[in-house]
């Protein structure tokens, strides 16, 4: 089975560190270092965290003639997001939903901003998910509009912390001038020659921080270099995970999947305005349909013990009826304690609410609270 | 008569016809940073094999059985606000009960501490 396992282009490099590596979304992934999952995460809230993510896919879209305008209109149709209005160099968080508007995949996706390029649409897209997305896309793209997998070819790193941007613009400086949700192509200037990357500046850990694209043999230099950098340690998978969950983020099989809508999983915020119609894309009655009856909602939940209430774990209410399920919990280093995120049925989903876990059997109390555990610390511009 | 060790990787100190139950060491390892511990009541009746207490990781959940069978007589409380002590001294104030021994026979079917050494070797 370990030998079937795909590898990213740094997996050597992982071993090298002592990486104890698992079988994730086919691929064989550091799940920790070291340095261990609660020093990893704390370490990338306070300085940087250097997190290997090329197993994720990285696709492109573009027509054959020659406008954006065109590839947005064809992705438009299988996305809840709005993308014809993206400007060059800006980004957006969406979903890849069905005909019932379940989540198939949710999705990062970008409007190159480099001259003669500014048509071509980048995604990133979950590593579990990416051989349905990309059939997904060929089978629905129309004719003359192109998809271009260049997971062969391109790496993605993200290094994410309060350290992260300072550390990576002193290979060039305006990098530090990207926003929150921008992205641009940038020259770095590495002692052994240049080399050219695409960064965006957004990430899953709710900390401001930089995803690095570039071509696996630069990607290896550019690695190579940042880690010889004090305050860059490299991450594994439990961090990350523990870092998206305090940052109130989603994970694809857990929190969303082809059963939650986008509004039930309180993603609303990601499907603009003139997108709630219930026309324009796969699914779009049910994201219609859902804003008008509540049904059931994904929110936070703060566990009153120190149990830490996993995914699957019934939730009730003071009552005893059950009112939903956990799909994400542990425990939150930053936090110094327990939280989960989880779908209850609304009215349930109001902030405060108070319900009960049950944990082994035994009913643990919990509260209703606003996401994220630890506030968000993206990098908006200067106020 | 020293440590004696299981293959679930749980460690049992006897004194007399009293015992002191924890996990091993190489299991603190292999768990990671441990953040809770669900330890039995006092009193609390258990055959070899039952579940005695369960201790979760920042990853995942895992179950801690009995070496052997008895009635638990105390649990370490200081766990509840100090998990990372099962970490820093797995074998030591890390330990997680304290139990009655009703069958001493049972303790011949545990491994030494040189064996378990070679045992999680073998792993």
């Amino acid at each position: 089975m370990a030998d079937t396992l795909k590898q990213t282009a740094l997996h050597d490099l992982h071993v090298d560190l002592g990486a104890k590596m698992v079988p994730f979304a086919g691929y064989s992934m550091p799940v920790q270092y070291p340095m261990g999952v609660l020093k990893e995460h704390l370490h990338t809230r306070d300085a940087a965290g250097l997190f290997d993510v090329g197993h994720m896919g990285q696709v492109f879209i573009m027509a054959d003639d020659g406008t954006f305008e065109t590839a947005a209109k064809a992705l438009e149709a299988l996305v809840p997001a709005s993308i014809s209005d993206l400007e060059p160099g800006q980004q957006r968080y969406t979903q890849f939903t069905n005909d019932e508007g379940g989540i198939l995949d949710d999705l990062m996706v970008s409007r190159i901003n480099m001259p003669g390029h500014e048509h071509v649409l980048y995604l990133v897209v979950n590593a579990g998910c990416k051989d349905a997305d990309y059939a997904h896309l060929e089978a629905n793209m129309p004719h003359g509009v192109n998809v271009a997998v260049k997971d062969d070819t391109l790496s993605l790193v993200a290094l994410q912390g309060p350290k992260a941007v300072e550390i990576i613009s002193a290979l060039n400086g305006d990098i530090a001038k990207l926003v929150f949700m921008t992205h641009g192509e940038f020259e770095l200037q590495l002692e052994d020659g240049p080399l050219y990357a695409h960064i965006s500046r957004s990430g899953y850990t709710g900390e401001d921080g930089v995803e690095i694209s570039a071509k696996h043999e630069d990607m290896k230099r550019l690695v190579g270099h940042l880690l010889t950098h004090p305050d860059v340690e490299p991450i594994g998978l439990g961090a990350r995970d523990s870092l998206r969950l305090e940052a109130g983020l989603c994970l694809y099989g857990n929190d969303i999947d082809t059963t939650t809508s986008p509004i039930e999983a309180s993603l609303i915020w990601s499907v603009q305005k003139h997108r709630r119609t219930g026309e324009g894309y796969k699914g779009a009655a049910r994201v219609a349909a859902d804003i008008k009856t509540k049904t059931r909602r994904l929110v936070g939940l703060k566990p009153e013990g120190r149990a830490p209430a996993r995914a699957h774990t019934e939730i009730q209410d003071m009552d005893g009826n059950t009112i939903g399920e956990v799909t994400s919990g542990g425990f939150g280093p930053s936090v110094g304690g327990p939280i989960a995120m989880g779908y209850v049925d609304v009215p349930n989903n109001k902030s405060g609410t108070s319900v009960q876990l049950i944990i082994r059997g035994k009913a643990n109390p919990a509260t209703v609270v606003k996401l994220p555990f630890v506030p968000n610390r993206y990098y908006r511009g200067e106020s | 008569m020293g440590l004696k060790f299981s293959k679930d990787h749980e460690w049992i100190n006897v004194e007399g016809d009293a015992a002191t139950v924890g996990i091993s060491d190489y299991a603190q390892k292999q768990l990671g940073d441990v953040v809770f511990v669900e330890l039995p009541e006092v009193d609390h009746e258990v055959a070899a094999g039952d579940e005695l207490a369960v201790v979760e990781s920042v990853k995942a959940a895992s179950e801690v059985y009995a070496p052997v069978s008895g009635v638990v007589t105390a649990v370490n409380d200081a766990l509840e606000s100090a998990p990372e002590t099962v970490n820093a001294s797995a074998t030591g104030d890390g330990w997680f009960v304290k139990m009655t021994v009703s069958d001493a026979s049972e303790l011949d079917a545990l491994m030494d501490e040189a064996a378990y050494k070679e045992y999680c070797e073998g792993l």
